[in-house]
């Protein structure tokens, strides 16, 4: 099955970050196809290289670029990013910064949009 | 189908649910918009956002109609239990019981909760 993924909360604040990555990597292991993650409201800030994680926590971005390297299309909100101080001199690698009509994109060409919010 | 579910001014949900249904509106996607729970309130008319140094958008919810999007859905038990009429809003949504909600639920391709 093709499946889009919006992730609309911001890491470490939410469980939805987590939760997303959790669905795509069990997703990837069926064999199913992640067509990308659009990143929507405070979700942006998932792609922050800036953040500085203590070595016992998970590191929510990097764990983003880890699917992004096995060609995930990460896409953050140009509209939603600009807000929040997130460009690409602070990107992480993997991510792209876009706008909502890869959102549209993304809804039209999966089988499935999962939301992951509040 | 666009869930608004939440209050307009207390989190940005409802703000950036509204440009996300702006811009999709220009895709010539069918598209619809659902008032539940505290979203409700997002199309009240008379809100005066001034003392919160906002922009008040609720009346940006008129110009959908400029982009083809006229199915404007409300939950009449939100509404019902907020002590609202539908003289009370901006525009003018068809009034939906729970039942009918999760048969157009059950109908939508896409649904993005804000």
């Amino acid at each position: 099955m093709k499946f889009a993924v919006l992730v609309q909360e911001g890491p470490y604040h939410h469980q939805s970050s987590d939760s997303a990555y959790q669905f795509v990597t069990a997703a990837m292991d069926k064999r199913h196809e992640i067509i990308g993650v659009f990143f929507y409201h405070d979700g942006v800030i998932n792609s922050s290289k800036l953040a500085d994680i203590q070595a016992d926590d998970r590191n929510i971005t990097k764990r983003w670029s880890e699917v992004g390297e096995k060609g995930v299309d990460l896409v953050v909100c140009i509209a939603a990013a600009k807000r929040r101080g997130i460009n690409d001199d602070v990107l992480a690698p993997g991510f792209r910064i876009s706008g909502l009509g890869q959102l549209t994109e993304m809804a039209i060409k999966s089988d499935r949009l999962v939301t992951f919010g509040a | 189908m666009f869930v608004m579910r939440k209050a307009p001014y207390g989190t940005i949900y409802s703000f950036e649910g509204l440009e996300t249904v702006l811009i999709m509106g220009a895709y010539e996607q069918d598209v619809s918009l659902l008032f539940v729970d505290d979203g409700v309130y997002s199309i009240k008319k008379g809100t005066d956002t001034t003392p919160l140094g906002i922009k008040n958008f609720s009346p940006t919810f008129r110009v959908l109609e400029g982009y083809d999007i006229e199915k404007l859905y409300i939950d009449k038990e939100s509404m019902d239990s907020r002590g609202l009429t539908l003289d009370d809003f901006v525009v003018e949504p068809e009034v939906l019981d729970k039942e009918q909600i999760a048969k157009l639920m059950e109908e939508q391709d896409v649904l993005f909760p804000f």
